[in-house]
């Protein structure tokens, strides 16, 4: 594929795309690529959330790369922002656990109980 | 330990990102026995006694992680490399950048498998900054298959790095680069 041809793809999207950029992108996928998210894996997380998210036809969502989020030991990890959830760092996100938590976490607002690492306070949850 | 080879250009990558370089030069050329990584930044660059230290990881300057006291990125690189029979250089000047080469031996037995170099690039591209990156990739020792592109093209061609749907063109994009190497 040439820079042309990308470009062309690209363009044949657009018409879609423009219709997306006007609504918000609701969601935030923050995935942890430091030396520690990627000796864990890191690599194959990020790429299953951009598999999964277009197999699903999720629109209004953004994938993020950053560096050390500070939780080596629970690596990878992955905080997720959106409208009706509260912001959750998920650890040991693994290719599988990513598309459980579009699933189960993006898809029908539940949380991935076992791979929470960290979230705020019952009371803030509750509030949401 | 990094799984594959390309999660060693993205260590390598993110180091001249934090130095501060606007420019990035990536180098990824392999033949049959020989893995060729070198990546240019032009970023603060080191002393010598920085350099040294680089590559200690019970060393870090603290700047990143305050409470931290290990630095694991390049010790990791060097490590697989002693143990693998490959070979490391670096070189660094203040206010100039620094030139990480490595070369993995692809015949021994403990040297990591090579990993999707489509979904390392695209990681690479969509990093976020206002850096360009400029990346060659060659096959062999000739120029018979080999392509260069760099990170304000793709962004050119795709728009946001950080929508799925360009993260998945530009996945493509470096599939067909890479499927060059099957007719070789």
């Amino acid at each position: 594929m040439t820079l042309q041809e990308l470009r062309a793809m690209r363009e044949a999207g657009k018409k879609a795309m423009e219709r997306r950029i006007v609504e918000d992108k609701t969601i935030e996928i923050v995935v942890g690529m430091g030396t520690c998210g990627i000796a864990a894996g890191a690599k194959e997380t990020l790429d299953a959330f951009i598999d999964e998210l277009a197999s699903k036809e999720i629109k209004n969502a953004v994938i993020k790369q950053t560096g050390c989020m500070g939780f080596c030991h629970s690596e990878p990890t992955v905080a997720i922002h959106m409208n009706g959830m509260p912001d959750i760092i998920y650890g040991n996100v693994n290719a599988e656990t990513a598309r459980q938590i579009v699933h189960s976490h993006i898809l029908e607002k539940r949380l991935v109980d076992k791979h929470v690492f960290d979230r705020p306070a019952k009371d803030i949850v509750k509030e949401n | 330990m990094h799984r594959s080879l390309g999660d060693f250009l993205t260590d390598l990558f993110q180091n001249a990102v934090e130095a501060g370089a606007t420019l990035i030069r990536i180098e990824v050329r392999q033949d049959r026995s020989r893995l060729h990584l070198v990546v240019t930044d032009n970023g603060k660059g080191m002393t010598p006694e920085e350099l040294r230290r680089a590559q200690d990881p019970f060393y870090t300057d603290g700047r990143k992680h305050p409470e931290r006291k290990v630095g694991l990125g390049l010790p990791l690189v060097i490590q697989t490399l002693e143990g693998t029979l490959g070979e490391f250089a670096m070189e660094s000047r203040p206010g100039e950048g620094t030139k990480v080469s490595t070369v993995f031996n692809l015949e021994h037995w403990d040297t990591p498998p090579m990993g999707d170099w489509s979904a390392v690039f695209t990681q690479v591209m969509a990093w976020p900054g206002s850096h360009d990156v400029e990346l060659v990739r060659a096959w062999g020792e000739g120029k018979d298959h080999a392509y260069q592109v760099s990170r304000q093209e793709l962004r050119e061609a795709v728009g946001s790095f950080e929508d799925v749907e360009a993260l998945l063109l530009l996945k493509e994009y470096f599939r067909s680069q890479e499927s060059m190497e099957d007719g070789k």
